[in-house]
């Protein structure tokens, strides 16, 4: 697969970084003064019961919204006071997967896919290769004329994660995306998400209520001599990008960070609220 | 916060019943800002055409769907409009034997009213809640968001390819049913009245001025950019999932009729005075 943006050099500046963000709406504060900080090639698999500020996390991160106090700085760009003009261009260095996919469900696979290249301008003839690169990766060459109300709910989201990495963003959102789905399918999904950090060295920020999805991040690669997912202890064949991978975890808790740490930590920890995400 | 899901937080337990004045004061405001937002989506929608990108593409399905889907109740119901009309005031002319002059009655009150009036509220109830409920289910399943965080601006991509179509077309399908209600009023003149129908086509050419015609064909532009802003605006401010889309369809059929009737007057007013003033 031909790389078209550049895999982000580690030591670099931190990719995401949050600094006291605050926001609001009419029922209330969501998230109190958060803090943290993202590095280059790095995944931050962020935890939290529902209506936590998770998805709200992503949406400040790719400026969506905008956060009512403290920054918001994103590829060491301040976002949190840009004009949506100048968030429209940042946003082209982001590529976001929400949680049900949000697919254009009057475009076809196809067209889903291509569409940031159509924005862009990108010639048609270099167009039908990349998506059918971006299609392949997430294997599903053969649905690229059918419609996103043919295709099942695992598909709809690797076909959203197909159309994230169309451009290669240095950054990915993944917004929840093995929520709703079988264990098989979250698996082929976690396994995606792995592949594309491994292959291109994207910096991540996951928003999950399963733990096991960032363990599984924490502690396996992609060989792509075998092409399969093989055990951290295996690294033999490992790219230069799964060995600079890292992994670690956010938990949010009325609306403030609860624990912030390496997987071993929150693996071994005795605190009651982390237990319930184990359990 | 509470330590187990089922316990009840000190929070909610102490909130309070609001005033009157409260209730009335958040009432106001957002009634404000709601028409403050239209009035900013409004004039993005037309500023947008001054500068790319433009999205021609999409102007010209919106101009089919909209023109062309519009076109069978439109001259179906100009057919008869313009039978009844003839029928009504024909039974008045024949007490005085002047049924001659129901060609002119008719032409004008097509041209200058009831073309304008009949065309905007048949196509804001066609149109104006398809819009509404198209846009509002891309708002809920958060297809607007990803085009925003794929870098589109959803006023540019979404409404102002919708308001050129609708300000292209509606006039255009005025013309034809102004055309049609005559030809429907020429049947019933020659069946019922036993007019001829190169008199009753004569008289309801001749008695149009230039005047008149502005006057249809500015109704015909105003409520075209009434009908398709407001079916926008409602369905870009969709809240409470597929119900709310609902909610949102009927809001933009009776707020989009109701602004149409009332503009009218208004409009008339102006026409009127332009009339004797210009031209």
């Amino acid at each position: 697969m031909a790389v078209y943006g550049s895999i982000p050099q580690a030591g670099s500046p931190s990719a995401i970084q949050f600094r006291d963000v605050r926001i609001g709406f009419d029922e209330g504060d969501v998230l109190r003064g958060v803090s943290f900080c993202v590095q280059q090639r790095e995944t931050l698999v962020l935890l939290g019961e529902t209506g936590t500020g998770k998805t709200l996390t992503l949406k400040l991160c790719a400026g969506l919204l905008q956060p009512d106090g403290g920054s918001v700085e994103v590829l060491g760009q301040e976002i949190s006071g840009m004009s949506e003009e100048e968030l429209l261009k940042f946003r082209r260095q982001i590529g976001f997967v929400f949680q049900e996919g949000a697919l254009f469900d009057s475009l076809p696979v196809s067209e889903n896919v291509a569409y940031r290249l159509y924005e862009d301008h990108v010639p048609n003839k270099e167009i039908e290769p990349r998506v059918r690169e971006a299609l392949r990766f997430v294997e599903l060459e053969h649905t690229m004329n059918q419609l996103p109300s043919e295709l099942s709910g695992g598909m709809r989201r690797r076909a959203s994660i197909a159309r994230a990495l169309i451009n290669r963003p240095p950054i990915v959102l993944y917004d929840s995306p093995t929520a709703g789905l079988d264990p098989v399918t979250s698996q082929t999904i976690i396994t995606l998400i792995l592949r594309l950090r491994d292959a291109y060295g994207v910096t991540a920020l996951l928003a999950t209520h399963r733990l096991q999805d960032g363990f599984a991040l924490a502690n396996f690669h992609f060989d792509p001599y075998s092409k399969r997912v093989v055990p951290n202890s295996q690294n033999g064949n490992a790219t230069a990008a799964a060995r600079a991978a890292r992994t670690r975890f956010l938990v949010y808790r009325d609306g403030g960070v609860y624990f912030e740490g390496e997987p071993e930590e929150i693996a071994n920890s005795e605190d009651p609220y982390l237990k319930r995400f184990l359990v | 916060m509470a330590d187990t899901p089922l316990q009840v937080t000190g929070s909610r337990a102490r909130q309070e019943t609001p005033s009157v004045f409260e209730v009335l004061e958040g009432a106001t405001k957002r009634s404000v800002a709601a028409v403050q937002d239209y009035a900013e989506l409004s004039f993005r929608a037309v500023t947008n055409l001054a500068t790319g990108p433009h999205y021609f593409q999409d102007t010209l399905d919106q101009m089919d769907d909209i023109g062309v889907g519009s076109l069978p109740i439109i001259l179906l119901s100009g057919f008869f409009i313009g039978g009844v009309m003839v029928l009504q005031t024909g039974a008045q002319f024949v007490r005085f034997g002047q049924t001659s002059l129901t060609g002119d009655v008719v032409s004008l009150a097509l041209v200058r009213e009831l073309g304008p009036a009949i065309t905007g509220l048949l196509t804001a109830g066609r149109c104006s809640s398809g819009i509404a409920s198209e846009l509002g289910s891309m708002l809920v399943t958060e297809q607007v968001d990803a085009m925003r965080a794929m870098g589109t601006d959803p006023s540019r991509k979404l409404v102002t390819p919708r308001v050129l179509a609708t300000m292209l077309m509606v006039p255009l399908l005025t013309s034809l049913m102004v055309f049609v209600g005559l030809l429907g009023g020429c049947v019933a003149s020659v069946f019922s009245l036993q007019l001829s129908a190169v008199e009753f086509w004569k008289r309801a050419i001749k008695i149009l001025e230039f005047s008149d015609l502005m006057q249809g064909f500015m109704k015909a532009l105003a409520f075209a950019f009434i009908l398709l802003t407001v079916g926008c605006y409602k369905g870009l401010t969709v809240r409470g999932g597929t119900q709310g889309v609902g909610r949102a369809t009927t809001q933009s059929v009776v707020i989009s009729s109701v602004m149409i009737i009332v503009a009218d007057l208004f409009l008339t007013k102006i026409s009127l005075y332009l009339a004797n003033k210009v031209f």
